[in-house]
């Protein structure tokens, strides 16, 4: 119980900062983080099957697609 | 003013429900009268250990054939979109700089293993947690590892395309056997239940499973290097 509500408040001060940073990199990584922790608490709560979608999907992949659309709109390379 | 007061009376409204939720706990131990259906006819009907992969594929398999139909469509968009747009991108940047020797030895080491363990993810989805979207999402990781290290790859888009099309319609082909010879529509029974517990028991389940899995994995391969592979 003490995990769940140190990860549910890790997870909501990451969305506010997906919402409010001015970094678009810093959002992406911070949406990341809300589904990396998401899938932490899918994991706690017994639900195995969700737990492994959304760290492949929502914190894998989704994070690296918006990566991508990133430094296909802004033209400049974020590698560094 | 009025915007403000609004998103406050919102940010209420949420409170006070979700201190509904957390303050009023469901009593009941166990799941419900719906859970326990499930839970009971999974084996003795289905052959499958995994309950949540037998309501999946099975009981609401409509459901998993519109999601898969849905990434076609979301995949099949991003090709359409990325390939007339920025088709003439490619190889107008600066030169890529090459990845490091440690991620290139990495990917070279991991990148199989990855794939296996997709594999197993999919095929296993009967037994134990995982599944055909799972197992996919898991081999896309191993080509957008192999992309990353190695800037220059190119992926064979008539094989992915193949792959795709030939396992969605092996899919629904499945489902039109379940009108034949089973129940209905997507009934997995069309393939004898075996000996639960088995790789190849639960009728058709495993197979459903695989052929998802290859077409969730090469979707998502396809839509990793059309975003990012084309520089």
């Amino acid at each position: 119980m003490v995990l769940l509500t140190v990860i549910g408040t890790v997870m909501i001060v990451a969305a506010v900062l997906a919402v409010h940073l001015r970094s678009l990199l810093g959002a992406i990584i911070s949406a990341g983080v809300v589904s990396l922790f998401a899938s932490i608490v899918f994991l706690l709560l017994g639900a195995p099957d969700v737990a492994m979608t959304e760290a492949a999907i929502g914190a894998g992949l989704s994070t690296v697609i918006f990566l991508f659309a990133l430094r296909r709109t802004t033209g400049k390379d974020h590698d560094k | 003013m009025i915007k403000r007061v609004a998103i406050l009376g919102v940010l209420a409204l949420f409170i006070a429900l979700l201190l509904g939720r957390v303050a009023v706990p469901a009593p009941r131990s166990g799941p419900g009268p719906t859970g326990s259906a499930y839970i009971e006819r999974s084996i003795p009907e289905l052959g499958a250990q995994n309950v949540v992969t037998a309501i999946v594929v099975t009981w609401r398999g409509l459901d998993t054939l519109g999601e898969v139909s849905v990434l076609f469509l979301a995949a099949a968009g991003v090709a359409l979109l990325l390939r007339t747009l920025g088709g003439g991108r490619g190889g107008n940047g600066p030169p890529r700089r090459d990845s490091s020797e440690i991620l290139k030895t990495g990917a070279d080491v991991v990148t199989p293993a990855i794939v296996y363990f997709g594999v197993y993810v999919f095929m296993g989805g009967h037994l134990t947690p995982g599944g055909g979207f799972q197992g996919g999402a898991v081999i896309a990781s191993a080509v957008l590892l192999l992309l990353l290290a190695f800037p220059s790859y190119r992926l064979r888009h008539g094989i992915l395309t193949a792959v795709e099309s030939l396992s969605g319609a092996a899919y629904v082909a499945v489902g039109l056997a379940g009108l034949v010879l089973a129940a209905g529509f997507l009934d997995t029974r069309v393939l004898p239940l075996g000996i639960p517990g088995r790789i190849v028991s639960a009728g058709a389940i495993p197979l459903i499973y695989t052929l998802i899995g290859l077409k969730v994995g090469t979707e998502l391969a396809a839509v990793i290097e059309n975003l990012g592979g084309r520089r």
